[in-house]
């Protein structure tokens, strides 16, 4: 298969001319890469604000926030934040982070727009499913962003909506009658909407490849994607399952997650035999995964763009994707780890912290043939190429945290603590964020023609590398103190002393997201006035920098891309240049 | 630029690993039996991390500040010595011997907390917790907890653990809205839950389990010191999660007699 030419497979649509079958309801990955990305850049506005309020909620609880109050008078009267809108807008940061941002920009953004360039296809396999399943990931974003609207307001269970919590109604306090509904048909619409974009993935990335391109000569970018497609297919399938399960629980009496005996509020509920560790196990068969969907095209472009900025070939190709591979496998054996306290079996408990420790092989493994992939290049320092250095050193930060909590004798003192939110922000949030800041500073010239001012850039990398380990840093340490998350204030004699750590996490969260705008500055402005970006400004050797920037309606003006070399063909000597293009005819370059 | 990153990278090496060794933000002092064990672990983990931390962010800095490519640049690149092969090694060495020791030490203290019974001599106190609060039960002289029963709870009556009255059994059990117990004798807690998911942390015990309703989860531990300790919730149960708070008393032996006593004429 590997070898074959599959162009015959190659199906072949004329370009749309309205306004509406080209912009809004394209088939075009390219057009869909882009809504992806925009929908990502909204949900990490909102998101951002949201964490924000959180941050402000925590060191000055009883400041007026200007416009809040007429935003949400029941939630916020006056502008102040009451405890339960802080437990609302930290459910709505979690779920659009994880799933709006982390799950959408950097396999469905990024990878639509360039997996099919990539491997030489003008398309991905199936149009019409890829415009269906971004319409239904947007129905899904209004459906949660509806719930900031609602008279409740949004639910109060956090990201994870764990029963009985988000089972029993309203009962359960203010936010969980419909705006927890809310919640769950926009999560299992998301589920819809990634299936199908998962089920396009791999079959693109099997069928679709042009001549010459076999599996050992894509650009670990299509690798990495292709892992997590098949991730989100064997994910989301169990969430969606969990999401109707906990619908139906909440709106046509079943009990799937409800015990008996339940007395919420003074009123005795009519459940009987179900578990709420049912949900626990569901929602983490997912949300393992999960992470790894996140961070897994992370590792992609980062490989990917490592190599271009150091000059070098990727050093271990095929280690990293035996890597990617071994850790996509694994990531559906620990999630166990997220309940060591659950009430699960202890001896389960010890059980799944084998895999947890195991899967750090891989990652550690990466991360070594990362560093030795700088080792001796000749390192350009653009923004992309900060930003992926940037990545090493957060995701290396973030994953040793992850060595205590995998430990269950260790977890007991952690569990829920501040020490948690640093580790996921730092390993999972931060770190793919800076993957999607680097694939963004890298495709940028390819998607809109232009590029990004590096100034403005550099300063942006900046003040988020300093900003983020100010942020999180000290997280971790308060959370040796043993501060609970998910906290709206701290009457907790142990952690009063600890609110000036938190106001300095507050201050830095403030600048480090103010800095932000100079992003989205840079952003649309360069989108209109920045310069002229030219076929292949990085001096990068795939597929996406042979054609125009931005690429015609079919990727290749009708050509049919030969594939003749590996993906990171750097350091060499050969016609002046120090790379060869993946479609340069065959012949034996000189090695320096 | 790729000098500044090495310069920033290392003052965030340093001034992590010195906060962290200065002990500034540390655990509370152990105040049970099994914690010194997982302090040690804690320490044996963090040497572990912290050579990893140290020796990656310090090597991508140095790598950042020596190789950085200068106008007409025409230094040949260099390949890691030996290829991929020595780095796979060193993470299979690393985190392995990571693995095996932590796997090996760590599974000891899970398994003195969770594998091993509770001693015979354990003070046995069920936990009932609600939105938002925790509620003890001591059996009372028979030594024995009555039935009892979700349905049963009237706050306005005072039953605030659905104890069924009319058993024998139920007539000396004693209701706290604090946990008291004698210092040095081993707990059981049975841990219950009437509507939510609820959490029992006490950092200082080095305890923590969370609560699901539909079961009784059994949490074992003996505290060593004196004093006035913190349970928090532990697990988002609603608006009030962060009101949500109790007591853990550790008193001599003669104090928890006078306090149980005293707790029993407030019944």
């Amino acid at each position: 298969m590997a070898n074959m030419p599959t162009e015959a497979h190659v199906h072949h649509h004329t370009a749309p001319t309205g306004f509406i079958r080209k912009y809004i309801f394209s088939l075009d990955h390219k057009v869909i890469g882009k809504q992806y990305y925009f929908l990502a850049v909204f949900s990490v506005f909102v998101g951002m604000i949201l964490s924000w309020l959180v941050r402000i909620h925590l060191v000055w609880p009883d400041v007026h926030i200007w416009g809040l109050g007429a935003f949400s008078p029941t939630g916020a009267p006056g502008g102040v934040i009451s405890p339960e809108y802080y437990l609302s807008l930290l459910t709505i940061h979690g779920t659009l982070m994880v799933f709006f941002v982390l799950t959408t920009a950097p396999q469905a953004g990024f990878g639509n727009y360039a997996l099919p360039i990539q491997i030489g296809a003008e398309d991905m396999a199936f149009p019409t499913l890829n415009m269906l399943s971004f319409w239904v990931t947007f129905l899904a974003l209004c459906a949660l962003v509806s719930t900031l609207f609602v008279k409740d307001g949004p639910p109060i269970s956090g990201w994870t909506a764990y029963p009985p919590l988000s089972a029993v109604g309203s009962a359960a306090g203010p936010g969980q009658g419909l705006g927890q509904d809310l919640w769950g048909v926009s999560i299992a619409l998301f589920c819809v909407g990634s299936l199908l974009g998962a089920l396009n993935f791999i079959t693109t990335t099997i069928d679709l490849r042009c001549k010459g391109m076999t599996l050992m000569r894509m650009p670990l970018t299509c690798w990495a994607w292709l892992i997590t497609a098949i991730l989100s297919l064997l994910s989301f399938a169990v969430l969606f399952a969990a999401c109707v399960l906990l619908i139906l629980d909440r709106n046509a009496g079943t009990s799937f997650f409800l015990p008996s005996g339940l007395l919420v509020n003074g009123t005795l509920q009519n459940h009987a035999g179900g578990s709420p560790l049912l949900w626990q196990h569901l929602f983490w068969f997912f949300g393992h995964p999960e992470v790894y969907i996140a961070i897994v095209p992370g590792f992609g472009v980062i490989s990917h763009v490592l190599s271009v900025f150091s000059r070098k070939p990727i050093l271990g190709y095929k280690v990293i994707v035996g890597c990617l591979l071994g850790i996509g496998f694994l990531s559906f054996t620990v999630w166990g780890h997220h309940m060591f306290l659950s009430g699960m079996s202890p001896y389960s408990g010890f059980l799944f912290s084998i895999p947890t420790l195991i899967i750090t092989i891989p990652a550690t493994i990466v991360s070594l043939l990362w560093l030795g992939t700088v080792f001796g290049g000749r390192l350009r320092f653009t923004t992309c190429m900060m930003f992926a250095l940037g990545f090493v050193s957060v995701f290396v930060t973030g994953g040793l945290g992850g060595m205590f909590l995998a430990q269950p004798s260790l977890d007991i003192f952690l569990h829920g603590t501040y020490f948690v939110v640093g580790h996921f922000h730092m390993v999972m949030g931060v770190a793919a964020i800076f993957g999607m800041f680097a694939g963004t500073y890298f495709w940028f010239p390819k998607m809109f023609g232009r590029m990004l001012n590096e100034r403005l850039g550099k300063i942006h990398f900046w003040i988020t590398f300093v900003g983020v380990y100010c942020i999180f840093m000290p997280m971790h340490f308060i959370g040796l103190e043993g501060m609970p998350r998910r906290y709206s204030s701290f009457v907790n004699e142990l952690m009063q002393p600890l609110m000036p750590v938190h106001k300095f996490m507050t201050i830095a969260a403030l600048i480090t997201g103010a800095s932000q705008f100079l992003f989205f500055i840079n952003l649309f402005w360069s989108m209109y006035k920045g310069p002229k970006a030219s076929e292949n400004p990085w001096e990068s050797t795939t597929l996406e920098w042979t054609v125009p920037s931005p690429p015609p309606f079919d990727n290749f003006g009708g050509k049919h891309p030969v594939v003749y070399h590996d993906a990171y063909e750097y350091g060499v000597v050969q016609n002046g240049k120090d790379y060869v293009m993946q479609t340069d005819p065959p012949g034996q370059p000189v090695s320096t | 630029m790729g000098k500044a990153f090495a310069v920033v990278l290392t003052i965030i090496t340093t001034v992590s690993v010195a906060v962290l060794v200065s002990r500034h933000w540390w655990f509370p002092e152990v105040a049970s039996a099994h914690g010194g064990a997982m302090d040690h672990q804690f320490a044996e983990t963090f040497v572990g991390a912290a050579i990893g931390f140290i020796l990656a962010q310090l090597g991508l800095a140095v790598f950042a500040w020596k190789y950085g490519e200068r106008k007409g640049d025409t230094r040949p690149i260099r390949i890691f010595p030996g290829g991929a092969k020595w780095l796979v090694v060193l993470a299979l060495v690393y985190v392995g011997s990571e693995i095996i020791l932590l796997e090996f030490v760590g599974q000891k203290v899970w398994a003195a907390m969770y594998f091993t019974p509770p001693a015979a001599n354990s003070l046995q106190v069920q936990v009932l917790a609600g939105q938002f609060a925790f509620y003890f039960r001591y059996p009372g002289p028979d030594g024995k907890f009555g039935p009892s029963h979700t349905a049963k709870i009237d706050e306005t009556k005072g039953n605030f653990f659905g104890i069924d009255t009319s058993e024998p059994g139920s007539q000396d059990d004693i209701v706290t809205v604090d946990l008291g117990v004698p210092v040095s004798k081993p707990v059981e807690l049975l841990l219950n839950s009437k509507d939510m998911n609820h959490g029992f942390y006490v950092p200082q015990m080095r305890i923590q389990q969370d609560i699901v309703p539909g079961m009784e989860i059994p949490l074992h531990f003996t505290p060593t010191k004196v004093g006035r300790y913190e349970i928090s919730c532990n697990q988002l149960c609603g608006l009030g999660h962060h009101t949500m708070r109790a007591f853990l008393l550790v008193m001599s032996e003669e104090d928890y007699q006078k306090w149980i006593v005293e707790q029993a004429s407030l019944q």
